[in-house]
Order: structure tokens, then sequence, then C-alpha cells
């Protein structure tokens, strides 16, 4: 399936993406990035202003949404409140004039493919939220499209249930294996969803690619900071040329870089520059844990921790500034509040990953060891990471 | 377990302070129903004089006694009442049916597409629609009634149940848009992806939750035709085709006033408004629109 979009209008600007057959590709981004928008150019609510949607390798642009053979689960469900699940779910077949023993049939499989055999006779208002949306869902399974679209489907739902429910959409799409597009805020659900995930900003493409690309390879700054919680380390750096080779100094931190990390970022072209530097906050470590092969050790005074359970977060702060807030934001920039540090201080705040039986303590001092491999380099004036081909270990897995 | 309760704090102030809010809350409804029963009466005590007076004999109804019961209950009044309204009762009921429920399905259909099926240009006709709300009926009785004479209706009451509809399509398309409004355009868009044009998604999605707006332009249009009074006289010419109200008028008597047969009539001829408030009322809470959404 193709599907193509340069869309003049300003909510997507010139999307395009090609989605494979059966493939669940989530569209993600912060709020009003574009993402609905772009949903519904494919379901047909929303008029295409140029460029061409592709289904099928047919033009669909001026095909009508019911023609289109896409069915979609919106937010908050939309279920016609007078009528009972299972007419509900047998809607768009009634509207189709499916034989009556046809339509029944398939309720039936429906419903039980959703474990909703109990309630086909219940009215929307009687069900839980989880129900709901398995009603929802059930409503684009019946028509066994070519196209599902799905609209932030589990953000009404409390946290227990979205991942429950995250995971079964997951599976019931890999069984059914309809193309699906799934347009999500959370970068979680984005994560463990899809086959391959892009990420919207105002309506410009960021970056396509499977989960682990977009986390291992962020493609700039933007997405290096939204996808990851907690959010990737950034700073600005400078690139110096010492005897033993580049070293990149982060505030009063300086660190030695491995010649072949140098060479893959293309760093040389930077010495005596500034840049960003990005680091993700396991790759940050506790001195303690067995430490990777390129590693750099500081000494840090830890100012916050925050007990997971399963590892402890620890913050510290860098004398450097931070990358500009409109390069990172999900917000336009004039929406920004000043960048007025709570903490007081001047820095920028970096957080780390420790053991939970490292006792950590605010105030304490520690070593803490950085895993140079998974530096990331940015080009503070075009945003873009310098990253001129995979990482290594990328490659392996 | 006795200590640990016994440990608990239990400072004096606090607990008066609670005890004061529940005397309060346990006077306001005492003052809420004092108020409320005493409007009541004041509204109810017409009703009052109007209902015995219908019990009285002519003789007996000169204002003076107004509130006093009846010394001799007689239905008389009523009978000759109901001898003198039923064929213009009847007149009413053709005129005030056909006329609400076709006045309703335009104001659907209207409120609809105005709300729903957005065009063009909607808002511009909706307030030009809702300019023809404040177009008062002595304005417009002269040109109305040259108007109708023109289309050569030759009915009568055909003729007033037009000019009722079509005075009724602002104020009915107004509700349906301002209750359509209120349905999720999700819902509309949930039908589209399943395949339902337009009329279906009204016939199909929209109308069965519309019973609340239906029942609210139905008693508002039933009551404002049956109560009207002024397009009646004025468009109707033939005496025996008059509704209740024109005939409720004209057992005013020139010279004498029976107040008992006057009462007993105007109590009458109000009967069917009332009914179809105590049909329909019922459905006026109904909140169809539960569980439609999260909810």
């Amino acid at each position: 399936m193709t599907k193509r979009y340069p869309n003049g209008f300003e909510a997507v600007k010139d999307l395009s993406l090609e989605i494979g057959e059966g493939e669940l590709l989530v569209l993600v981004g912060p709020s009003g990035c574009g993402k609905t928008t772009a949903l519904r150019m494919i379901a047909g609510l929303e008029e295409i202003t140029s460029g061409d949607l592709l289904i099928g390798g047919q033009r669909m642009n001026d095909v009508l949404e019911r023609d289109r053979d896409i069915a979609m689960v919106f937010q908050n469900y939309a279920l016609y409140p007078h009528m009972t699940v299972a007419q509900n779910i047998a809607f768009s077949l009634k509207i189709a004039r499916r034989p009556r023993a046809e339509i029944k049939q398939r309720v039936h499989e429906t419903a039980q493919l959703l474990a909703i055999e109990e309630m086909l006779d219940r009215r929307p208002k009687q069900l839980s939220g989880g129900q709901r949306q398995r009603v929802a869902m059930g409503r684009a399974i019946i028509r066994k499209p070519q196209v599902f679209l799905m609209d932030e489907p589990l953000s009404n739902l409390d946290a227990k249930l979205r991942v429950q429910m995250r995971g079964e959409i997951d599976a019931l799409q890999k069984r059914l294996a309809v193309t699906t597009v799934y347009v999500t805020h959370d970068q979680v659900e984005a994560m463990t969803m899809g086959d391959r995930v892009a990420v919207l900003r105002d309506g410009t493409l960021q970056q396509v690619g499977t989960p682990f690309e977009i986390y291992e390879r962020p493609a700039n700054l933007f997405v290096a900071s939204f996808i990851g919680s907690p959010p990737m380390n950034l700073a600005q750096a400078t690139i110096e040329q010492a005897e033993s080779g580049l070293v990149v100094k982060v505030g009063d931190i300086a660190i030695s870089i491995p010649p072949e990390l140098a060479a893959r970022n293309g760093l040389d072209a930077w010495a005596g520059k500034t840049l960003i530097v990005g680091i993700r906050p396991e790759d940050i470590y506790g001195i303690t844990r067995k430490t990777a092969k390129t590693q750099a050790a500081i000494d840090v005074k830890i100012e916050r921790v925050e007990a997971l359970g399963a590892s402890v977060l620890g913050y510290f702060s860098v004398d450097a500034a931070g990358p500009r807030a409109e390069s990172v934001s999900a917000v336009p920039a004039e929406e920004l509040l000043s960048d007025a540090p709570l903490t007081g201080f001047s820095g920028t705040s970096f957080c780390a990953t420790f053991e939970p039986r490292a006792m950590l303590k605010p105030g304490e001092t520690t070593g803490v060891a950085l895993d140079l491999d998974r530096l990331h380099f940015f080009n503070p004036d075009t945003d873009a990471a310098l990253l001129a081909e995979p990482a290594p270990k990328a490659k392996k897995k | 377990m006795t200590a640990t309760s016994r440990q608990l704090p239990a400072p004096g102030s606090a607990r008066s302070r609670l005890g004061w809010r529940r005397v309060k809350k346990a006077r306001a409804p005492a003052f809420k129903y004092t108020a409320l029963l005493i409007f009541a009466v004041i509204v109810l005590m017409p009703v009052y004089i109007l209902i015995v007076t219908g019990f009285k004999g002519v003789g007996e109804t000169d204002p003076a006694h107004a509130w006093s019961l009846p010394s001799v209950w007689t239905l008389s009044a009523w009978h000759e009442a109901w001898t003198q309204l039923s064929p213009y009762m009847l007149n009413s009921l053709k005129l005030a049916v056909p006329a609400t429920l076709l006045s309703t399905i335009l104001g659907c259909l209207n409120g609809f597409a105005l709300s729903k099926w957005r065009f063009p240009g909607a808002n511009i006709i909706f307030t030009l629609f809702l300019f023809g709300m404040f177009i008062p009926y002595q304005a417009v009785m002269i040109p109305l009634t040259e108007l109708l004479a023109n289309l050569h209706f030759p009915a009568q009451l055909p003729r007033l149940a037009l000019a009722h509809i079509i005075y009724g399509i602002p104020i009915t398309t107004l509700i349906f848009r301002n209750y359509y409004a209120t349905i999720p355009e999700d819902l509309m868009e949930a039908s589209r992806m399943d395949g339902a044009g337009m009329l279906r998604t009204l016939w199909s999605v929209v109308l069965p939750i519309s019973v609340p707006a239906f029942v609210v332009t139905i008693i508002w249009q039933f009551t404002s035709i049956w109560n009207d009074f002024l397009f009646a006289v004025f468009i109707i010419t033939d005496p025996s085709q008059y509704p209740v109200t024109v005939a409720l008028n004209n057992t005013t008597g020139s010279l004498v006033s029976a107040y008992n047969l006057q009462m007993s009539a105007a109590l009458l001829a109000s009967l069917p408004t009332l009914v179809v408030y105590i049909l329909l009322g019922r459905y006026f809470m109904r909140g169809l629109m539960a569980g439609a959404l999260k909810g």
C-alpha cells in the first residue's frame, strides 16, 4: 500500500509516507502536530489540499469516505448511544445491506474475537471504558477493511487498562494483518506497538523508522528529546583538538573521544566549534555497575533522586547551556515559558541511572560512567544529528 | 483498638463547627420548601377560583363571593361549556396537530442541515431564520392575509395551519439546531465511516437520539398554536371554522357575564395543552446521550 500526500495546508506539511501491507504504523507527536489531521485525511473526513493518497495503488483523493474501505476507531469511541452493542457493531454491514444471516454470523465472530459476547444486548452507557473501547474496535474489525485508522484509542482509559489494551490491539492487529495507522501522543505506546513509528511535529515529518531506529538514532534534537522517558540529556558542548585526539567539553567536564566515534560522526570538521551533545539516562550509570568498554568516568554531585524500584534515577547539573528550547519543545516557541530554572542554577540538569542498591542520596558526590559509544551529536543550527552512518551496535541487532 | 481510638484527637471546636453545618444542612430544605410552597400558592390561587367558579350556579358567580366554595355543586356550566366549545375544540385539534407535526419536522431537517451538514453561508441563513422569530404577528397581519388569499387555499383551517407552520419554522429550527450542536461530531463521522450517507445518518443515528428535542418542540409548538388567537381572528372568516380560542372569547356576553360558563370553558379549552405536557413531559428529562462517549 502506498500513500503519499504533500499537503499545502499548514496542519500537515508535505507529509510523504509509505505504509506496507499489514504494517502497523504509529504517528506520534505532541498535541497539535497534525497527526490527527493526517489520519482524517486518510479517512476522507478532511479534504486533501494537494498531493495524492493512494491505497492499494489506487488514488483515493476523490473517493467518498464510505467507498475507501477504511474503518476508524475514534478517541471517544463514538458509539451510537441508542443501539445495543450488537447493533453498533453491525451498523456498517446493515448499511451495506448484507444478508441478515451473514451479519449475525460476523457479529458473533467479532464479539468472540473481542470477548464481548455477553454484552451484545447492552447499551453503551452500561459498559465500562474498556468494554466500550472493545466495541469501538469491533465496529471497525467487522468490516474487514483494507485499512484501520485509530485515533488515540486508548487515551480515555486508565493507566493499567491502557497497558493491557495496548497489548491486545497489537496482538489483534498482527492476527488480522490489516494495515493500520495508529495515532498517539504517547511515545511509550508508539514504541511498544508500532512496526514503524513516524514522528511528527508542527505538521512536518521528523523521522520514520522502527522503534529501535528512532530510539537509537534519532534524526534530530526533537526526536531525541521526544522519544524516551526520562528524555535524553542534551547540552551544548565544544569540540577541542587535544594531543591525544578530540575532546568534547561540556561545561567543566572534558571527555576524550575515541577516534572511531569521532570518525563516525564526522567530528573532525567540528573541532573548535560548538554543537549539542546528547546521551540517554541509561547510558550514564553508577560506577559500580559493569562498565562498557568505551566509557569515561566523571564525578558528579547528585541533586535529586527518583527511586523507580528497578532502578534509581539521579539528577545532577552540568555547567553548560541546554539546546535551544524551540529545538526540543513540543509547543511553538512563542508559547514557551521563560526558561528560568526553578532549581536556581544556570546549567542543564542531567539524569543518570543507578542500581537500586546504591542507596543514592541527594548531595552525595558519586562517580558515573558514560557509555561513549552512545553519545549523540547534533548540529546546533539545523538540529540534525551528525551521525552519518548507523552505529555498529544498531547494525548487529 | 480502644487505645488507638482514644488517641485520636477530638478538638471540640472542629466538632461543633461540624455540628453547625449539619443543622444548616437540615434547615436548608425547610427554607427551600417553604418558599416554594408560597410561590405555588400564589400561582394556584387563580386556578382555584377558576375551578370553584366553574362548579357554581349562575346566581352565585358575583365577584364578591369569588373565594367561597359553591353552596350547590353543579355541572351545568361544564355541560354548557362543552356543548358550546366542542365543535371548535375539534377545529383547534385539526389545526394544531398537523401544524405542530409539520413545523417540527421542518425544524428538525433545518436544524440538522444547519448544524451537522454545514454548507457555506449556513450561519447567515441561520441568522435570517432567527430574524423571523422577532417579527410580531401584528406587523404581518395585513400582508399575510393578502398572501394567503392569493394562494387560493379554499379551506380556512389549512390556511391558518400554513401560517402557523411557516411562523413556527424559526423557533423549531433554533431548538433542533442547538440540540444537534450538542451531538458530538465524532458520532456523525463514525456514521460516515460506517458508510452512511447524510439521510441515512439522520434517520439511523440522529433521529433516535432526538427525542428530547422533539418533545420540547412539540410542546412548544402545540401550546402556541393551540393558544393563538390573533392569527385565527384575522385569517379565519367563516365562524364555523374558528378555533377554540376565538370561540372562548365569544362566550363573553355583551351584557351579562356568565362567569361560571367562562371559567369552565377556559379550563376545557386549556386541557389539551395540559394533556400534551403530561404525556410528553416525562421524556423531557431523558438523557439519551449518556454513554455515547467516554462519559
